[in-house]
């Protein structure tokens, strides 16, 4: 049945192959992503900034945000006229598979003089290395394994506190606000970044002395954790720590409520931060959860004068607002976290005098300023290069508002603070 | 203390995997009835979950009402999915309606994230909690338990008492035969892929009585579907029901004993082995 | 038949490769550098899925874990025993082979859906295990450190070493799926695909027909994740072993024509490109960005595409030109 086979039919069609692939699109900025309105003086220097973000796929929501926030960023700088920032953006689709061939689009086709990394640390390792072959400095957001800036990376930036450091402030409110809880369970999604995260709090809490009754990973498509929480049950832990992302996070806090389980102290990864948390109504009371930012967080010109730093960009109500504005909705840390990535890099350039890239990375090294999102410092050592190593979390707790509605405040650090931790009431 | 665990963890693997059971029903039927693995089981029972959700936020609709309403979109979705994508492709190998119903699948995800993001809903509908000793159990599971036991007889009554379910039964044992017959087997096949997808929503929808989900929610449930139809046994209905219940338990009861990162190992090893050595299910027998 | 003949398509096939393998160099371009390397890459993995799919008719759905496994072994390698990318390569393409060897032996048993499923079972049992095993960094997975790349001449050279890397095992594999097909191994595959019980009435060992048909299918794909991984310098059981890149295989060889010997190659190539394409288009129809729909389109494609051209493009083209040709003139 084959054998009449001719290759000039294979040759035809097969032009398709060779069909040159990158010469036929155009560069991909999408009306309205650049910000005509705003448009600087024509002699301010521009600068192109390069990323991919999560359109489709699971990080679609926390991705997205971090575009946001970048992008309000960009119209806010331009505004300033000393520099006039063009964006670049490609839909990575959650999956590391094209990340590396996307980067080099941007550093190539796109002539990026600066990257800002996809969202999650998987991703932002492949990119790396894009960023290392060009020497164009990329700034992480979004980012939190700390073993991605222990490989030896020299062009990577983390804006985020690294995953090691997001429960172990929440030992440190138990034990300043609950400090009769002793007894610990951890309960965490089986993937990189919460595996990183419990490993951190299990060894803090036994060295100081808690006990841990319970330590266990769940696959990262479980939906039920009936199971997990009758082991909770016969546990009887006094805290529970762990979680992983939204989906699991938002499951985890409502089955908890549902089965009317009474540990007075919750947190949880990721999903509480988020203000879509409410919507799980009052299974979202009392549960803590770490965030890398929140409006309510005190950040100003006088903190930062305090601290011995510069202060850099808007405050925190300012920001809220404007992303209110723009996107009719509250910011989340990932968006506050694409605007304060902006913000280094504002900074950068401002010392550095131009978009070069050497300049750029001698800049960054040396950054040292406070934002409204917080302090931010680089370790500079080879070792672990680029590791945030000035920013803090804030940790939130959702309470009874007015109305029983749910509302987010902030509960430690104790400075921060805009309300005190309360136990969690029994469901 | 561990035999009460083990008891209310088997208590609540046996009520989700009712759920599952009914979801993965709708699967076996369509598989049963035309030799289809509808690939785009997942993100119909997807679709059911925004249903309910949508018809209670937006609607102002009780869940149980939207409920009928989901069963109800689910059909017709279902006969929609049959005459665009699987119609032309049923009697080609069966890697076409694969692909067929794959491209369903990234059409409704593709469209479904572009409307909704991937962000989470919850569906709040507190019924209370049933005690029993150590055994606490959210009303909203038993509920989504028992609608899926009723949903599951239903289906039973109608493929074995009425003239439609006759017909869709004499289809799926030979459609040769059945056509000789004078039975419409076109008709007859479109509506068992709208029973089938109504299932699969409904599940969906039950589902998010109790459990947040998102847009790609659907997704982990597949899985789940093709793991309970093959310990049922492909194309066995009760076996669908029985093969939920069974991963229910697994799922429920295994993270007592062990460590949870080894359910899935042993859920798909489990999967792989009934296929070598048990391909008709648990049940045996089957079709 | 001359073996002429019977070697033109895949002449032709390796030499189409070569030459648009060689494009990205010759234009110096780094960024067709890289979409060529996911187009190459796609076209290893689909011309080996072609081996079983094609030839002998057996669909797998789970296809993705030669790709996995190959990655895994030849990460740890790199990273852990500090080899070197060649060792690393061989090793992820022998460890995929004796996996598919042991496996294959059971689970050809089954055939159509049940085949399908219990290869999608074996890929997410495998996926499941490996968050269990420490030594392969469990479920964070394992970091390689930047410094590795320096004995390839940094990042930059290392790109270009994985490139043509990836150049010769995509063509590696289409030259052996070529070869396959003409063989007298090839026709006992057929035989099989076409009716597997007479085949073991003209007494073609079918098993082992089949289980050898598994094994060359698995072998290019460990050599892919070895070399995929390391460029990528991370490897988590979650990316992996994901399943929608099996899928996406099936639909590429299908795409082109399963069965033919340049199939995968145009099916790989063009779905590839297409999805790169929708993925960076500005393209607006009624007010709607592609780009932000790409996944629904590319899904109404692939539906057209299985609706009108179920041969594929390889397949339909040749209908067309028989078609032609026995026309009198």
């Amino acid at each position: 049945m084959r054998t009449g086979f001719r290759p000039s039919v294979g040759l035809a069609l097969a032009a398709l192959v060779l069909a040159c692939p990158s010469c036929s699109s155009k560069p991909a900025e999408a009306p309205g992503e650049r910000s005509e309105s705003s448009s600087p003086p024509s002699n301010a220097p521009t600068v192109v900034v390069g990323y991919t973000a999560s359109a489709s796929g699971k990080l679609n929501v926390e991705s997205i945000r971090q575009r946001n926030g970048l992008e309000l960023w960009r119209e806010h700088v331009n505004a300033t006229g000393a520099w006039r920032v063009e964006t670049r953006w490609y839909d990575d689709e959650s999956r590391s598979d094209r990340i590396q061939e996307l980067y080099t689009r941007l550093a190539t086709n796109d002539h990026a003089n600066f990257l800002i990394s996809p969202y999650s640390s998987g991703l932002t390792a492949a990119a790396a290395v894009i960023s290392e072959q060009y020497g164009i400095p990329m700034i992480s957001t979004g980012a939190a394994s700390d073993s991605t800036y222990q490989q030896g990376l020299t062009m990577v930036y983390q804006v985020y506190t690294p995953a090691s450091q997001y429960l172990t402030g929440a030992l440190d409110l138990l034990a300043a606000r609950l400090p009769d809880l002793k007894k610990l369970a951890i309960l965490h999604e089986a993937d990189r970044f919460s595996s990183d995260v419990a490993a951190a709090v299990k060894a803090r809490a036994e060295a100081s002395g808690y006990a841990v009754v319970l330590d266990e990973g769940y696959d990262s498509a479980t939906t039920d954790f009936s199971p997990f929480i009758n082991k909770i049950q016969q546990a009887r832990p006094d805290a529970v720590v762990g979680g992983g992302h939204f989906q699991d996070g938002s499951a985890l806090a409502r089955q908890l409520a549902d089965k009317r389980v009474a540990v007075p102290f919750v947190a949880l990864l990721v999903a509480p931060p988020e203000p879509s948390f409410a919507e799980l109504g009052s299974a979202a009371i009392g549960i803590v959860g770490p965030s890398q930012w929140e409006p309510q967080a005190a950040y100003d010109a006088a903190a930062a004068q305090a601290a011995g730093t510069r202060w850099v960009g808007p405050t925190g109500a300012e920001f809220a607002h404007a992303y209110l504005q723009a996107f009719g909705e509250q910011p989340s840390y990932h968006a506050a976290g694409g605007y304060a990535a902006g913000l280094v890099l504002q900074d950068a350039l401002q010392r550095a005098g131009s978009g070069e890239a050497t300049a750029l990375k001698t800049a960054l090294d040396a950054t040292d300023i406070m934002t409204f999102f917080g302090r931010t410092t680089f370790a500079t050592a080879p070792e672990s290069h680029g590791l945030q190593v000035g920013h803090l979390m804030v940790y939130v707790q959702w309470q009874q508002g007015a109305g029983g509605k749910p509302v987010k405040r902030v509960v430690w650090p104790a400075a921060a603070a805009s309300a005190e931790l309360a136990a969690r009431p029994t469901p | 203390m561990w035999s009460e665990t083990l008891l209310a963890s088997t208590v609540d693997g046996l009520l989700i995997g009712v759920v599952y059971g009914l979801a993965a029903l709708g699967l076996t039927l369509i598989f049963g009835v035309m030799n289809v693995v509808n690939l785009a089981h997942g993100p119909t029972m997807t679709l059911g979950m925004f249903g309910i959700y949508l018809s209670a936020t937006k609607l102002g609709l009780h869940p149980f009402a939207g409920l009928v309403l989901v069963a109800a979109g689910g059909l017709l979705l279902g006969v929609g999915i049959y005459v665009v994508a699987v119609k032309r492709v049923i009697d080609a190998p069966h890697l076409a309606s694969l692909l067929a119903t794959f491209s369903v699948n990234l059409m409704i995800v593709g469209v479904a994230t572009a409307i909704f993001s991937t962000s989470f809903r919850n569906l709040s509908h507190d019924l209370g909690v049933l005690r029993a000793g150590p055994i606490a159990v959210p009303g909203t599971r038993v509920a989504a338990a028992l609608l899926a036991v009723a949903v599951a007889a239903a289906l039973q009554v109608f493929l074995t008492r009425t003239r439609l379910g006759k017909y869709v039964r004499a289809v799926a044992a030979n459609r040769a035969a059945a056509e000789l017959v004078g039975i419409p087997s076109a008709r007859v096949l479109a509506l068992s892929f709208g029973i089938g997808t109504m299932l699969a929503a409904t599940a969906g929808g039950l589902i998010a009585l109790s459990l947040p989900f998102t847009v790609l929610s659907g997704g982990v449930y597949e899985l789940k579907s093709f793991v309970i139809v093959v310990l049922g046994g492909l194309g066995n209905p009760l076996g669908a029901l029985v093969g939920g219940v069974v991963l229910g338990l697994i799922e429920g009861i295994v993270p007592v004993f062990a460590r949870a990162t080894w359910v899935p190992v042993l859920e798909y090893g489990l999967f792989v082995l009934i296929l070598l050595v048990r391909p008709s299910g648990l049940l045996g027998g089957g079709r | 038949m001359g073996t002429q003949r019977r070697h033109a398509p895949t002449v032709v096939a390796a030499s189409l490769l070569v030459l648009s393998a060689a494009l990205p160099a010759l234009a110096g371009s780094a960024s067709m550098r890289e979409t060529m390397f996911s187009v190459l890459l796609a076209i290893g993995l689909a011309a080996s899925l072609n081996i079983l799919l094609g030839y002998c008719g057996y669909a797998s759905f789970g296809h993705v874990v030669f790709f996995g496994i190959g990655g895994y072994a030849g990460f740890y390698l790199v990273a852990v025993q500090g080899a070197h990318l060649a060792t690393a390569i061989a090793g992820g393409g022998l460890v995929a082979g004796a996996f598919a060897a042991g496996l294959g032996a059971a689970i050809l048993r089954l055939r159509g859906p049940h085949f399908a499923l219990a290869t999608i079972g074996v890929n997410e049992a495998v996926k499941a295990l490996i968050v269990n095993i420490e030594p392969l960094g469990g479920p964070t997975g394992m970091n390689l450190n930047v410094s590795v790349f320096r004995a390839y001449g940094g990042a930059a050279g290392m790109l270009w070493a994985a490139y043509g890397t990836a150049a010769a095992i995509a063509v590696g594999a289409v030259v052996l799926g070529g070869l396959v097909r003409t063989s007298r191994f090839g026709l006992g595959l057929l035989v099989i695909r076409e009716d597997e019980d007479a085949a073991a009435v003209l007494g073609v060992v079918a098993w082992r027909y089949k289980v050898g048909a598994y094994v060359l299918s698995a072998v290019f794909p460990g050599m892919l994740g070895a070399l995929f991984f390391f460029k990528q310098g991370v490897i988590e059981p979650a990316g992996a072993f994901r399943l929608d890149l099996s899928v996406e295989l099936l639909v590429m060889v299908m795409l082109g024509g399963a069965g033919t010997v340049l199939g995968p190659l145009v099916g790989a190539g063009s779905y590839q490109l297409l999805r790169s394409g929708l993925l960076t288009s500005d393209l607006e129809v009624l007010g709607v960005r592609i780009r932000d729909v790409q996944l629904a389109v590319a899904g109404a494609l692939l539906l057209l595409v299985v609706q009108l051209v179920p041969a594929g493009l390889v397949g339909w083209a040749r209908g067309r030109w028989l078609a032609l040709r026995s026309r009198p003139a």
